[in-house]
């Protein structure tokens, strides 16, 4: 099987590559949601504790 | 297993862990998936009635697992946080339902984009699709009903009935290709005999459906520290992770 062949998926490139653009799609915006809420919650608790700090001295 | 199970439960040591198992979880489901999709695509034989168009069963099938998979898991945490006040299951609940949504989601539009090649149409209301399409909605519910309380506990209360409620959807979902005449095939992979598909079409999807499981792993381990974070907001082991 060569490339054009591959890509042209016996017809249904339309079809299979876009269900597989969208999994990949899905799958990295997971991902990225994922990551930026730990990190977004972890830089909250950092700042509230800097604020505590300061507050007590 | 007591002693285990509340050590598990406290707060600090769960978000330790979890931070831990995530990079275990991230890499290994990012090679499987990777391995399955070359497998899938290149190496698995054409069908020789569907042509390629076949292939996009390695990104559907897993999703639509996965969608079912997670709802089982939500509800049981739901579950657990309602019977044995747990605010960490309740916390790990609210971590799944995202995830479960967009599985939902990439089943039911990876379902409709092989569908209409195959059956020459992008939707029908049959029972197969219109049960998946009430787990999404049950996801979003969910979601829209944690957050329109204030009260963190009462949230958890009250998504926790409608997630346990909702799990009634899981077996009509898995069940309706034989309880009603539907466009969707019947099962061909979870069936007690043996499965109605070639060994060689099989391992990739055995491969993808494990590359999945360990992303949803890797997900809720990021999602569940994030949720722990955001629920002990003033706790003081939390200078830990300064």
């Amino acid at each position: 099987m060569n490339l054009r062949e591959f890509l042209h998926m016996s017809g249904y490139a339309g079809f299979v590559w876009t269900a597989y653009g969208l999994t990949a799609v899905v799958l990295l915006a997971n991902w990225w949601a994922a990551r930026r809420i730990e990190a977004e919650q972890q830089a909250s608790a950092r700042r509230r504790m800097t604020i505590d700090k300061e507050q007590r001295t | 297993m007591w002693t285990w199970l509340h050590k598990f439960a406290s707060p600090p040591h769960a978000y330790r862990l979890l931070g831990k198992m995530a990079p275990w979880f991230g890499w290994s489901s990012l090679a499987l998936i990777v391995l399955a999709t070359w497998w899938g695509l290149v190496k698995a034989p054409m069908d020789y009635q569907q042509k390629d168009a076949f292939r996009i069963l390695y990104v559907h099938a897993p999703s639509a697992w996965m969608s079912m998979f997670t709802y089982v898991v939500m509800a049981v945490a739901a579950g657990i946080g309602l019977v044995w006040r747990i605010k960490l299951a309740h916390a790990a609940a609210a971590a799944a339902a995202p995830i479960g949504a967009s599985f939902a989601f990439l089943a039911l539009a990876t379902g409709s984009i092989w569908g209409k090649p195959m059956w020459g149409t992008w939707w029908v209301w049959d029972a197969r699709l219109t049960s998946e399409l009430i787990l999404l909605f049950l996801y979003l519910g969910y979601m829209a009903l944690r957050s329109s309380f204030d009260d963190p506990q009462r949230a958890d209360r009250a998504s926790a009935v409608l997630a346990i409620v909702g799990v009634i959807n899981v077996p009509i979902i898995h069940y309706s290709v034989e309880w009603w005449s539907t466009l969707h095939q019947p099962a061909s992979v979870t069936k007690l005999d043996r499965p109605s598909i070639a060994i060689a079409m099989l391992i990739p999807l055995f491969i993808m459906i494990a590359g999945f499981q360990l992303y949803f792993g890797w997900a809720i381990c990021r999602r569940l520290r994030g949720e722990i974070l955001r629920r002990e907001r003033n706790a003081t082991w939390l200078k830990e992770i300064n």
